[in-house]
């Protein structure tokens, strides 16, 4: 059998099943984009509140899940995960170990790291937005609220897209060490074609291009969105 | 889940004896991949065409994918082949640690070459230039004007990536090098104490990257006495003698 039957469509070919684990390799990084977003947002209001316990916990989250290693932290949320649900199974009075599943598990472990990451860029964005504009709402007199949606919130998210597309990149990554709890993405995948059929080699190739398909294509859509947001810019910022 | 001091202590003990081991994944991939990312820039910045686009595509590459993939092509894909087997580097290939130290290197070097390339563009023109008037060319221009600058824009983001670094050798264990996360891996199916093993591993790598942290910023100051604010004293004056002397 030829590689080109290998990685191919056909009855033996693994291309199906590898391009399947693409989409799941993104659904991944999405869902933990997603769950780091949420995080992020929390984070960074604590690092930013004038609470002296709020900052001090900000800054402790983003110093340990920016410094552990991702492979810990995936097998640390996996395996505490598991015996928290195989716990509260057997409160249920279900006997045996339950584990958590490994699409969750890794989104949630990747979304920690993710949301640290996204704390930092939060905190840049809100730090970018000009004072003037905020003395200037507030002097029309709208309340914190009414600032937070309509001058800050925008603000934030466009001008911390750039920083989002890094994260986004690096999470990607990440998502390669979600292959040790078991999910079928693509690192898990090509491990497995590899393995069945001995082409070590021609199988780590494809999926590093697919997985270097699948960077450049979101840089592209990244570069894309920030030059649309910078048309909304008066200013010089992000023009070329 | 009780907490079991005596345990995690025996632990800790354990795991630090593994410590040596990552950090010797870290020096020598951390310089190894200096040295191959010096190389890169080099095709990068005053390379011909071909080598600029060599340059270019290697950080492409090595940049657009996981490290995992690039560690497991270099250990298992490498290693199928009968006549990388019968050659004389089978022995650095057929070795997990120096597959992993490769595979570190080769990663880090695409990282690296973009944070000198940085640097290098941080130098001002007028300085070379000045460096030229004053009748300095080649390594010696290199020496005074541009790697100073350079090294010290790069620094910050220099910093970023070594901790990324220590982070990364992690992976090696997924290649059987008993470093730090192996030996947690180890101690586990011993013990069956997940949590406990993999929180004090986590609590390893952090103290290492906070010694590691410390260091550079250190080194950063030293690197920085032009930032620094003036010491306000009568010897102001015979600072700037120096500088003329």
């Amino acid at each position: 059998m030829s590689w080109i039957d290998l990685i191919g469509f056909g009855e033996h070919g693994r291309g199906a099943i590898l391009l399947w684990a693409t989409g799941m390799t993104l659904a991944v990084t999405a869902a933990s984009l997603a769950i780091g977003a949420l995080l992020g947002a929390i984070i960074s209001a604590a690092k930013l509140s004038a609470s002296r316990p709020a900052r001090w916990l900000g800054d402790a989250y983003t110093t340990v899940f920016r410094g552990a290693p991702e492979l810990l932290i995936i097998y640390l949320v996996y395996f505490g995960g598991s015996q928290a649900v195989t716990a509260i199974g057997q409160w249920l009075n279900y006997e045996g170990f339950l584990g958590l599943p490994s699409f969750l598990a890794g989104a949630i472990a990747v979304g920690l790291i993710s949301g640290a990451y996204q704390a930092e860029v939060y905190r840049g964005a809100y730090q970018a937005v000009s004072r003037g504009e905020l003395d200037a709402a507030r002097s029309i007199g709208m309340g914190t609220m009414l600032r937070f949606r309509r001058i800050l919130a925008p603000q934030i998210l466009r001008f911390s897209l750039p920083g989002l597309g890094n994260v986004w990149q690096l999470s990607l990554k990440d998502s390669t060490l979600v292959s040790v709890t078991g999910l079928a993405e693509l690192m898990r995948t090509s491990q497995i074609a590899a393995g069945s059929t001995k082409q070590y080699f021609l199988f780590f190739i494809v999926g590093g291009a697919l997985y270097l398909v699948l960077t450049t294509l979101s840089d592209r859509v990244f570069g894309f969105a920030e030059r649309r947001v910078a048309r909304s810019f008066r200013h010089s910022l992000g023009r070329r | 889940m009780s907490f079991d001091v005596a345990f995690l202590l025996s632990t800790f003990v354990k795991l630090v004896a593994a410590v040596p081991m990552t950090l010797g994944l870290f020096a020598c991939s951390v310089s190894l991949g200096a040295v191959f990312a010096l190389g890169i820039t080099y095709c990068r910045v005053s390379g011909g065409p071909l080598l600029s686009a060599f340059a270019r595509a290697y950080v492409f590459v090595f940049r657009g994918s996981p490290l995992l993939i690039q560690m497991f092509l270099i250990y298992y894909g490498l290693g199928q082949f009968p006549a990388v087997r019968h050659s004389l580097f089978w022995p650095v290939l057929r070795d997990p640690f120096s597959c992993a130290v490769l595979a570190l290197a080769l990663c880090t070097a695409g990282y690296q070459a973009e944070i000198m390339r940085g640097g290098l563009q941080a130098v001002p023109s007028r300085e070379i230039e000045a460096g030229r008037a004053a009748g300095m060319s080649g390594l010696l221009l290199f020496r005074r004007i541009i790697a100073p600058i350079a090294v010290r824009q790069a620094l910050p983001a220099y910093s970023t990536e070594i901790i990324l670094m220590v982070k990364s050798t992690a992976l090696a264990s997924l290649v059987t090098v008993w470093e730090v996360t192996g030996t947690a891996q180890r101690l586990i199916s011993q013990t069956y104490r997940t949590m406990e093993v993999f929180l004090v591993a986590t609590l390893i790598y952090l103290l290492i990257n906070f010694i590691i942290v410390r260091l550079m910023a250190l080194v950063e100051y030293r690197l920085s006495p032009h930032l620094r604010e003036r010491p306000v004293s009568a010897s102001d004056g015979g600072r700037q003698g120096e500088v003329h002397g």
